[in-house]
């Protein structure tokens, strides 16, 4: 997967001060500010999605079509981020656009677009893609952004995902997400006789490839936030345990040698540790193993059930759920064990808790009432936020920037079952990931580099 | 990639699965008279006539008088045929949480595990597995079917039939 090769080609090294980007804590009713021309500010409801006009790329004589799928697939990954409108293409006025040549800034006003976006895809002697792209500002009339990448023609998916997180960084200040993939559980058969495979696909639904058979029942596969390789369930044992899979070579190998079940596993930010549960009789405890001594740590020791341990990103802290105090709610403590604080205190249980790669907020499951939800809270339990709420909405996971969470909705009766959903922190923007077959699960890759 | 052929023990799981479905079907279409076809000390005997299964509240793992009673029979069936060793499964219903709910049918298990074990049955002769929500009986949309699923099922490893 790797081979882009990224020049910057800004010839004119403008800057572009005219399109000032609000990326803030801003308070809900502040008024943006009187500069700003064209503003992102990705933490608030998002009423009004930047209009963008992405014109399909030129293809210089190659290969149009592909040009078109690739402009296709940016303008999807802006799309579905409901921070941008992409505006439809038989608005514009301007046809046939260049990439090196300095738009009609006037008929892209017209049409009320606030970025362009053009490029151009072609095919090299030695067979490698060509892509290049300038960002405009309409309003302020300049270059934003010029880029051109190198790559083989398989990665052409990629190297779409590529440009729209380039697009999304330089007008929100916030690292893109779109070049990434998730890892989840395929599940097809009726609901009494399930065969659950792991799977892995991009952020967009494409490129689905199986990693397991269906042979053993797989559960809660977790990226490592360093290496391509997952953590998971099997029941492929003597008893069901946590593996270790490198999605690229296939190999993998039982976590730890524990007397017992252990299950919910998870990465340590540095990917060198994995929490998890062991069970023991009626309790659930956490253990934390380092993989390169393979040294476990016993981190709680209740007659409880805790479990769905997360670290935080500093690593200094890990938050999971425990039924303790009598049912399922939220503790924090350190990252060694010892004492646990609880922070989730609103009605009903709390569980699957999942620390923001950012730090600033944990995710959850709320149980209400019959009514599952998804949820985010800081990590001290103050600001609970609900995002989504219905029958079953179930195990959140963060994208790589903190601004995204994608988790599985269940729907009831025999031939019910789950599908993969994402939601932003507005909750105003849900969108359903399309799968082959139901799908449950999910976890999002850290940025591929 | 794949590094464990479990084909066999998967067709012979299902192979296990008919054949209770089977008895199943044969205790609701003649309840009476059955016992006198079944084999005394056979898989089949201790399904239809002792009863294989415990059933639990939400979010409970404590037995009540009919579970109690159940492996209180279970009890003395195995110690009567003590070629057997079992495995008892904790199973919780779709409405929780995953990792939880593998907790919990584990601790189900435990229950019905300890129940046994204080009713005469060596500990040795008994392994435990939760399944958590992923094996369901009963597939409906109400509390019908999920109180189906709430269950602790006590499986002969060596059975015949």
């Amino acid at each position: 997967m790797h081979g882009i090769l990224k020049t910057l080609s800004n010839p004119a090294g403008l800057r572009a001060c005219g399109l000032a980007v609000l990326v803030s804590i801003a308070a809900v009713f502040a008024p943006p500010p009187a500069s700003a021309l064209v503003e992102i500010d990705i933490t608030q409801g998002n009423i009004e999605p930047l209009p963008i006009a992405l014109p399909a790329f030129s293809a210089e004589g190659g290969d149009g079509k592909l040009a078109s799928e690739m402009t296709g697939v940016i303008a999807s990954d802006l799309k579905r981020s409901g921070l941008f409108n992409p505006l439809d293409p038989a608005s514009f006025i301007q046809k046939n656009m260049s990439v090196n040549s300095t738009p009609r800034f006037g008929d892209w006003r017209q049409i009320s677009a606030q970025a362009l976006v053009t490029g151009t895809v072609t095919k090299q002697p030695d067979g490698r893609l060509r892509a290049e792209f300038r960002l405009w500002d309409v309003f302020a009339q300049e270059q934003m952004l010029g880029q051109q990448f190198y790559t083989t023609p398989e990665n052409w998916r990629r190297l779409a995902h590529i440009i729209a997180d380039a697009i999304y960084e330089r007008l929100t200040g916030e690292k893109g997400y779109f070049d990434t993939r998730i890892v989840f559980v395929d599940e097809t058969g009726t609901k009494d006789k399930r065969v659950k495979r792991l799977a892995i696909m991009d952020q967009d639904g494409a490129n689905v490839r199986y990693l397991t058979r269906g042979d053993d029942l797989v559960l809660t596969p977790r990226f490592s936030p360093t290496s391509q390789e997952i953590t998971y369930m099997s029941y492929g044992g003597a008893d069901p345990s946590v593996y270790l899979l490198n999605i690229e070579t296939g190999q993998r190998e039982i976590v730890g040698n524990f007397p017992g079940m252990t299950f919910a596993p998870r990465f340590s930010p540095d990917g060198q540790n994995v929490v998890m549960s062991l069970q023991q009789g009626g309790n659930a405890n956490i253990f934390k193993m380092d993989l390169r001594s393979r040294r476990t740590t016993r981190l709680t020791n209740t007659a409880a059930i805790d479990t769905s341990p997360s670290f935080s990103p500093d690593s200094r802290q890990i938050v999971f759920e425990s039924d303790r105090g009598g049912t399922q709610q939220l503790y924090v403590m350190n990252a060694n064990g010892g004492e646990a604080r609880r922070i989730s205190f609103g009605p009903g249980r709390y569980s699957t808790p999942v620390w923001s790669p950012r730090g600033d907020l944990i995710a959850f499951t709320k149980q209400h009432q019959g009514r599952f939800m998804i949820g985010v809270m800081k990590p001290d339990g103050k600001g609970e936020r609900i995002l989504t709420e219905g029958y079953h909405n179930e195990g959140p996971a963060w994208s790589p920037n903190g601004r995204v969470l994608v988790f599985f909705r269940d729907t009831p009766g025999a031939t019910g079952g789950p599908q993969v959903w994402t939601v932003d922190l507005t909750g105003y923007n849900e969108q359903r990931v399309d799968t082959p077959a139901f799908a449950s699960d999910p976890s999002w890759s850290p940025l591929i580099n | 990639m794949f590094n464990r052929d479990t084909a066999g023990r998967g067709a012979r799981w299902i192979a296990v699965c008919f054949a209770l479905l089977f008895v199943a079907a044969c205790a609701q279409n003649k309840p009476d008279g059955l016992s006198s076809n079944v084999k005394p000390g056979t898989g089949q005997d201790f399904v239809v006539n002792v009863g294989d299964r415990v059933f639990f509240e939400e979010d409970q793992s404590v037995l009540n008088a009919k579970g109690q009673s159940t492996l209180a029979g279970q009890a003395k069936w195995l110690n009567r045929y003590s070629q057997y060793t079992i495995t008892v499964e904790g199973h919780a219903d779709e409405r929780g949480t995953r990792q939880y709910n593998i907790a919990l049918g584990a601790r189900r298990a435990a229950a019905a595990r300890d129940y046994l074990v204080s009713q005469g049955v060596s500990a040795s002769r008994i392994k435990t597995i939760s399944y958590g929500k992923e094996r369901p009986v009963a597939v409906c949309n109400d509390s019908s079917c999920w109180s189906q699923n709430r269950r602790a099922v006590t499986v002969l490893n060596n059975a015949t039939n």
